[in-house]
């Protein structure tokens, strides 16, 4: 794997593999009171977040920070970004100057796959942090960690993506990483939130929710933007959370094993409420915690070679 | 006086090779006696082998002068346009400033003059500044010496109902054609590319359909309620070409054009994200394409104009979404025609000459420009090597700006010698 731009096209075993390994990571550092592997030492790995992020970017800093590599983070507004350079010309000074990775977030789709082709003559590797509507394949990798823990397993499994679909690049990545494991995806959402050609992606779709809560194992929930009632994709908060809100009558209409995620940042009382974030059924705080793992085994992957 | 004799061409590659002889600018003899009648002097160009056509002519151009001259100018994209096989160009209007006011309308003109390689007509804008308020001063710019003809706000719609019904209506005064770019800009806010499956998938904001064929179908209904012609520019959707057959069903003074790019490229180039592929309106799907093919050769469509629009390098190097919409056309917009239209014999060389020469000078009210093959019509003409073949290399192509997304592409038919009144102004891929 030279970078990941995308969960479209990876594969079982590399996906398979990527997950192992986080496991794997993850059961090193339990309980250890220094929390860093030597694997990356020397190696330099740099964030370029053009769009504002706390928990990516943290969780790609921490992770490269286990494995002792150095960590830059470069931000589009305190750098020459500000002064109009070229995502080209950033991308090319920031190879030059020794990154051996470069971890990017950019609101144009695509902006990492640009990246990959103007880095392709270089050593540097991309990883795709969320491109605009596109894809977010490590949130998408940890989902189906913490989805591996919390069901022991994915095939099979039946998942529903509730809510704005058609913005979100985290929906986008989890229906090729699931469909890939063999998980049975269904996509909730008033039809004005689901993408044209929806019907050509390996899903199902619905637009009523209580209908399939009872057969579910899992149900993520994705960050609704105020700012859509302003497009009319729908008519109000409130009508949005009484139609696809997760509250506790929902939640309990789910089967006893069943597991609630969430990306974060969550809007709370409109898209989940808080006794469903806040319950043990929620893994909310398993994601975040998985992502710092699952990113310290992209890094490498990608980095270190394949085995650990 | 000056004399040309072609020899061995077949006119609109139909029928046995004959000679034409060329003098003072017109046809002055075709057949036998036209090698009898050349004086030893004249020049001979041997077609042995080549199309004759009427000189090309392209109702949609941006030659970016004045404003972004490290694009294209005046004079490059003359030269492009020559090798092109045109003999009369239509610049649009939306340089900068903008061509809203006789000054600048006079400007392009007298400056396509001057480089006499091609003629160029300025496009006057339908309102001050593109802006879609209030209508440009239509009349002054028509009757000025630059005698503007088509009017467009290009690139930007005419979107406001009422606006677009006075200039139809106070267009029918003058004589001449509005021509319009079919976005209804509330449903494309911010998109990036056909909204389809593709696009869904890869993440870009979606151009609907609809919002093409919805302007098509209201500037339809308002060109029949004002009496006005209308002129549709780069249709792009198989719900416009069904709008245009209803609307010339009932009489609609509509004609419609359809670029190169659309006829061959697809949003399968979405792929790669690569903004070479970035256009307005975008490229489509498969079906699309197929549909804008057929309703090319069935009439509904009626010509092809290249919608060129060279972009500089930094303007497409980078991501998609910062990138300007737009693609170079002159050069390669024959040879586009010929592989997906006369190859697979939707059109004879003769259907080329409709779609490509006739009717856009028709549309366009040009009195010398598509004209008959025939003795005493003016010589503006362009030879065609049917068979032959090339690659598109964007640094060799004659536009300042570089990028294409043909780049490396093998092309059928070659433009061999373009006659803009007699006299040459390209041959074999050269300016002469």
């Amino acid at each position: 794997m030279r970078d990941l731009l995308t969960t479209d096209g990876l594969g079982h075993d590399e996906a398979t593999a990527v997950l192992d390994t986080a496991d794997e990571l993850k059961r090193t550092l339990l309980g250890r009171e220094v929390r860093k592997l030597p694997t990356l030492r020397g190696r330099t790995v740099i964030t370029m977040f053009y769009e504002n992020s706390t928990r990516t970017r943290v969780s790609f800093e921490i992770a490269g920070k286990w494995m002792s590599a150095d960590v830059v983070n470069v931000s589009a507004g305190g750098s020459s970004v500000g002064k109009g350079e070229s995502l080209r010309d950033t991308a090319l000074t920031l190879s030059a100057a020794g990154a051996d990775c470069v971890i990017v977030r950019h609101p144009a789709s695509g902006a990492p796959h640009r990246l990959s082709g103007w880095l392709a003559d270089t050593r540097t590797s991309v990883v795709n942090a969320g491109d605009g509507m596109h894809e977010h394949p490590t949130q998408a990798l940890l989902d189906a960690a913490t989805l591996r823990e919390r069901l022991g397993g994915i095939e099979g499994r039946r998942i529903a993506i509730v809510g704005d679909v058609l913005h979100s690049r985290v929906a986008r990545s989890n229906v090729h990483l699931l469909a890939t494991l063999g998980a049975e995806v269904v996509l909730v959402a008033p039809p004005t939130l689901l993408p044209h050609g929806v019907e050509h992606w390996p899903v199902t779709t619905a637009f009523d929710l209580d209908s399939q809560l009872p057969g579910l194992d899992a149900v993520m929930m994705l960050r609704v933007q105020a700012e859509r009632m302003h497009g009319a994709f729908f008519p109000s908060a409130r009508e949005y959370s009484i139609a696809y809100g997760l509250n506790e009558k929902r939640l309990a209409m789910l089967p006893d094993h069943a597991v609630v995620l969430h990306p974060g940042p969550m809007l709370r009382g409109m898209e989940i409420a808080s006794p469903v974030a806040d319950s043990p059924r929620a893994a909310i705080t398993d994601q975040v915690a998985n992502g710092v793992h699952v990113r310290m085994a992209v890094l490498y992957h990608l980095l270190a070679g394949e085995e650990l | 006086m000056t004399e040309l004799l072609i020899t061995g061409a077949r006119l609109y590659g139909e029928g046995d090779p004959v000679d034409v002889l060329v003098a003072d600018g017109v046809i002055a003899e075709i057949g036998e006696r036209a090698a009898v009648r050349a004086p030893s002097s004249a020049e001979v160009l041997d077609a042995a082998g080549q199309v004759l056509l009427p000189g090309l002519v392209d109702l949609h151009t941006h030659l970016r002068e004045p404003g972004r001259e490290d694009t294209e100018t005046i004079e490059s994209g003359s030269r492009a346009a020559a090798l092109g096989g045109y003999t009369a160009v239509f610049a649009m209007a939306n340089t900068d400033p903008v061509a809203d006011n006789a000054l600048v309308t006079g400007h392009v003109l007298r400056r396509g003059r001057e480089v006499g390689l091609v003629d160029v007509h300025p496009v006057g804008a339908v309102t001050v500044g593109l802006a879609g308020e209030r209508l440009a001063e239509m009349g002054t710019m028509a009757t000025d010496e630059a005698g503007v003809r088509i009017f467009s706000d290009d690139g930007r719609c005419v979107s406001d109902p009422l606006l677009m019904r006075r200039a139809l209506e106070y267009s029918t005064a003058l004589g001449v054609v509005i021509a319009q770019h079919a976005e209804e800009p509330r449903l494309t806010d911010g998109a990036q590319a056909h909204e389809g499956e593709r696009a869904s998938r890869l993440g870009y904001a979606g151009w609907p359909a609809s919002a093409e064929e919805s302007i098509v179908a209201r500037d339809c209904v308002l060109a029949r309620h004002a009496g006005a012609r209308l002129h549709v520019c780069h249709v792009s959707t198989t719900g416009t070409v069904d709008v245009l057959s209803w609307a010339k069903g009932l009489g609609v003074d509509v004609s419609a054009e359809v670029t190169p790019h659309h006829l061959l490229l697809t949003d399968e180039r979405l792929e790669t994200y690569d903004p070479v592929n970035k256009v307005n309106p975008p490229l489509r799907a498969e079906r699309d394409t197929e549909r804008l093919r057929q309703a090319l050769a069935d009439g509904v469509l009626d010509c092809v104009a290249t919608d060129h629009a060279p972009h500089a390098e930094q303007d497409k190097s980078c991501e998609w979404d910062a990138a300007r919409p737009g693609m170079l056309g002159l050069q390669t917009a024959l040879s586009i025609v010929a592989d997906t239209m006369v190859r697979d014999g939707l059109l004879d060389w003769r259907g080329v000459a409709r779609v490509m020469s006739e009717r856009p000078a028709e549309i366009a009210g040009l009195p010398d420009q598509g004209r008959p093959l025939a003795e005493g019509e003016p010589a503006n003409l362009v030879l065609v090597d049917p068979d032959a073949e090339w690659t598109v290399r964007g640094a060799e192509l004659a536009s300042v700006a570089g990028n294409t997304p043909y780049e490396g592409m093998r092309l059928p038919a070659v433009v061999t010698a373009t006659l803009l009144r007699g006299r040459i102004t390209a041959r074999e891929g050269k300016i002469d």
